[in-house]
């Protein structure tokens, strides 16, 4: 950085240099300020919507915004003062004054952020009482309902939406008073371009948007004594579970899921981890079977939920490049009202499968009918997100940290390591790969690790000698990031073998149903989401069996049930196949 | 609650032309607004199954199209009527009585401000002072010009329309 692309200007008396372009908002985080606000978001473009940032700069008639000032030389800029101090807790007063009184009530109490903000801006009375807003709730979205009256217009879900899922299914609609955050047309969830993933529900400071409740249809279930209620639960949840009950981010509370699922009075507990391994079989197979007769390429990943109804709307035309596995949660579920309901004389009618997801779009995919059994009814029963699952457990009064630890049942809760890392961006492709790797050069993997498809970048690319073979394989996470490398397959250019790709920021560990961020923390930050993927690492580093064709189980199922992999018995039920959806999304 | 129209039209091949055009400038999505003015130039209103087809072409996402559609009054998104009534509410026209006028087209016609009647033949609106005060109470039809119009020469006007 040369000389002339720095700024030097002063903030309350205070002088800071900082390169040409950064806001004001950022320069003041240099002496000790971080300037209130609502409507920013660090991984979101500047919206300048909300006005809570504002400061005084000398010169200026009036407050400006902050987040969307950039620093000039010689600015004299005053944070703290009086009258700011009181016009940002008149804004904050405002913006409550069109907002429902209804915080004891709320799903986000306690985890809101209008709520901190309307506390530390002093606001203690309300001395305005206009018009408030009155619109309908928008239940009809499998995964993702939308509550118009809490919305504060940030904007936040607009742009990530857009800028972080390239998906746009919401936008400001009509204008001034009027103006509403909605789909195209105003048309229900269920008929737009939404892909279910959460993350407006991640980057919402208020309730605006929440996943559909399922707590209730499993409560009912565990009080039936006649249901056998089976759980599951992702690898990414216990990454972030321990978050929800206010432990820092990277914790695994693996042992504590099993026990407090059981406390919740759930009969069996089976672990994703397990039919994780179960897909990398099926998965890594179908490559191989594509990569030595002449199939379609580059295979694509398939157990991203919002990523398949995503490639459903946008890019039609190359479904044939997608797996035809079903996802880990599917797969388990298919395989607990089938070969465990036999091996347990259960009827598969009287199973109750639960599973505990990062995810609000598995609550889609749980209720797709080209994923129903023979019956014609789901598979999975109930999907219950991270945070669902918190709120169930506080309610029970099950002392979360402080459970001892215990093991998932057997049968079908044994795991690898790569069944772990599935959770994390990135995972899903080494597992893959360490078994594709094995399977085709009948040679042991002298490094386990493929460090090059880990981390918190958008697009990450590798090659991969394999017998002599250079496979090229490419991982994105965000489905914006899949956009680009899924126009390159539209257009043929695609240089790659194998893409992995999770709809979510970070992979499964960013899911729109992890808990909320807490009071230090912002929603999607790269840190918490590097914690996360580190505690699935760990979990990996620390098992002895790290390749999922070598889990005891896995082998058990298939000498079992299944036979081989792309069997006719696995094609039943661990397959499927996917076509457009409408309305069409660009 | 803004689209009730389900009307099927698909776009012209001159609209098509235009839109492809303004693909190739730089900023394309800039060109969004002209479109529209251009859908609603021909057809009153924009249809929503034209601003899918827009959204679709120009490689704008609906929600874009919709909400850009929405933010400006000068969007129509109901389908309007042959013809416009004007009624003029400005003070001249007020204190003449215009607000008489006002309900006795709305009576004879079953509809209120902004709104067109089920046989897409009127749409009825408010207008502030057109400007000929001498006139008053004024109402314009498109763009004839009624003068001291009263309530009783309302259903002759509305009969001459009805059947030219």
């Amino acid at each position: 950085m040369t000389e002339q692309n720095m700024v030097t200007l002063t903030i309350d008396d205070e002088k800071v240099t900082v390169p040409a372009g950064t806001s004001v908002m950022h320069a003041a985080e240099k002496v000790g300020i971080k300037v209130p606000r609502l409507c920013y978001h660090p991984r979101l473009s500047v919206e300048g919507a909300c006005r809570v940032c504002i400061v005084e700069l000398k010169g200026s008639r009036n407050f400006i915004a902050s987040c969307a000032t950039p620093v000039q030389e010689g600015m004299e800029v005053i944070t703290t003062s009086p009258s700011i101090r009181e016009a940002r807790r008149d804004i904050v007063e405002l913006i409550l004054d069109n907002h429902p009184k209804e915080c004891q009530t709320c799903e986000r109490d306690g985890n809101c952020e209008l709520q901190r903000l309307a506390y530390a801006m002093g606001v203690r009375e309300r001395h305005f009482e206009g018009k408030r807003k009155n619109y309908d709730n928008d239940l009809s979205g499998a995964g993702v309902i939308r509550i118009p009256n809490k919305c504060v217009l940030c904007q936040r879900c607009v742009r990530v939406c857009e800028e972080v899922q390239g998906v746009t299914a919401l936008s400001q609609t009509h204008r001034g008073f009027d103006t509403v955050v909605m789909p195209a047309f105003n048309l229900p969830f269920a008929e737009s371009v939404c892909t279910y993933c959460g993350q407006c529900i991640n980057v919402c400071p208020t309730a605006a948007f929440l996943e559909k409740d399922s707590t209730r249809a499993l409560f009912k279930a565990i009080s039936n004594p006649e249901m056998t209620v089976i759980a599951q639960f992702a690898p990414s949840v216990r990454a972030a579970v321990g978050e929800g009950f206010g432990l820092e981010p990277g914790i695994s509370m693996e042992g504590q899921m099993v026990t407090a699922l059981r406390k919740l009075g759930v009969d069996v507990v089976f672990d994703t981890q397990f039919s994780a391994d179960l897909t990398i079989m099926e998965e890594a197979h179908e490559f191989i079977h594509r990569l030595t007769n002449g199939g379609v390429l580059p295979m694509i990943t398939s157990c991203s939920a919002a990523w398949m109804k995503y490639i459903e709307q946008f890019h039609p035309s190359i479904l044939a490049n997608v797996s035809t596995c079903k996802s880990p949660m599917s797969m388990m579920s298919a395989v607990t009202k089938s070969f465990y309901a036999k091996k347990m004389n259960l009827d598969p009618d009287k199973i109750f499968n639960v599973a505990v997801m990062c995810c609000t779009a598995k609550k889609y995919e749980a209720a797709r009918p080209e994923l129903y059994g023979d019956n014609g009814k789901p598979y999975t029963d109930a999907v219950i997100t991270t945070r669902e699952f918190v709120w169930m457990v506080k309610a029970q009064g099950i002392d979360f940290i402080n459970l001892k630890k215990s093991e998932p049942d057997s049968a079908l809760g044994f795991s690898s390591g790569a069944g772990a890392i599935f959770g994390t961006t990135g995972g899903v492709m080494e597992a893959a790969l360490r078994t594709a790797y094995e399977k085709i050069t009948g040679e042991s993997l002298a490094e386990i690790n493929f460090n090059a498809v880990r981390g918190m970048k958008g697009i990450k690319e590798a090659e991969v000698n394999i017998g002599g073979n250079i496979v090229k394989v490419a991982v994105a996470h965000g489905l914006a990031n899949a956009k680009t490398l899924m126009k390159q397959v539209e257009e043929g250019v695609s240089p790659y073998h194998f893409i992995e790709v999770m709809g979510c920021p970070g992979g499964c560990i960013g899911g729109g149903g992890q808990p909320y961020a807490g009071s230090n923390s912002i929603p999607l930050d790269t840190a918490i989401l590097e914690k996360r993927a580190q505690a699935l690492y760990n979990i990996d580093e620390k098992k002895v069996i790290r390749k999922s064709h070598e889990n005891p189980e896995i082998q058990r199922l298939y000498k079992e049930f299944l036979g081989a992999p792309l069997s006719e018995v696995a094609h039943k039920y661990l397959h499927t196949h996917y076509k457009q959806h409408f309305p069409q999304g660009i | 609650m803004d689209v009730s129209n389900k009307e099927k039209f698909t776009l012209s091949s001159e609209l098509i032309e235009y839109i492809d055009s303004c693909k190739q400038q730089a900023h394309f999505k800039s060109f969004l607004i002209n479109v529209l003015q251009r859908i609603q130039d021909i057809h009153g209103y924009l249809p929503q199954c034209l601003m899918e087809e827009t959204a679709l072409r120009l490689g704008v996402p609906t929600a874009k199209v919709y909400g850009v559609a929405t933010f400006y009054h000068m969007f129509r998104l109901e389908p309007q009527g042959k013809h416009t009534i004007n009624i003029c509410l400005g003070t001249a026209c007020y204190v003449k009585g215009a607000q008489r006028v006002l309900d006795a087209f709305k009576s004879h016609l079953n509809i209120d401000i902004d709104e067109t009647t089920e046989d897409l033949m009127f749409t009825l609106k408010a207008a502030r002072c057109v400007g000929t005060c001498g006139l008053a109470p004024v109402v314009m039809i498109d763009n004839d010009v009624y003068a001291k119009v009263t309530p009783e020469d309302v259903l002759t006007i509305i009969t001459k329309y009805r059947q030219s």
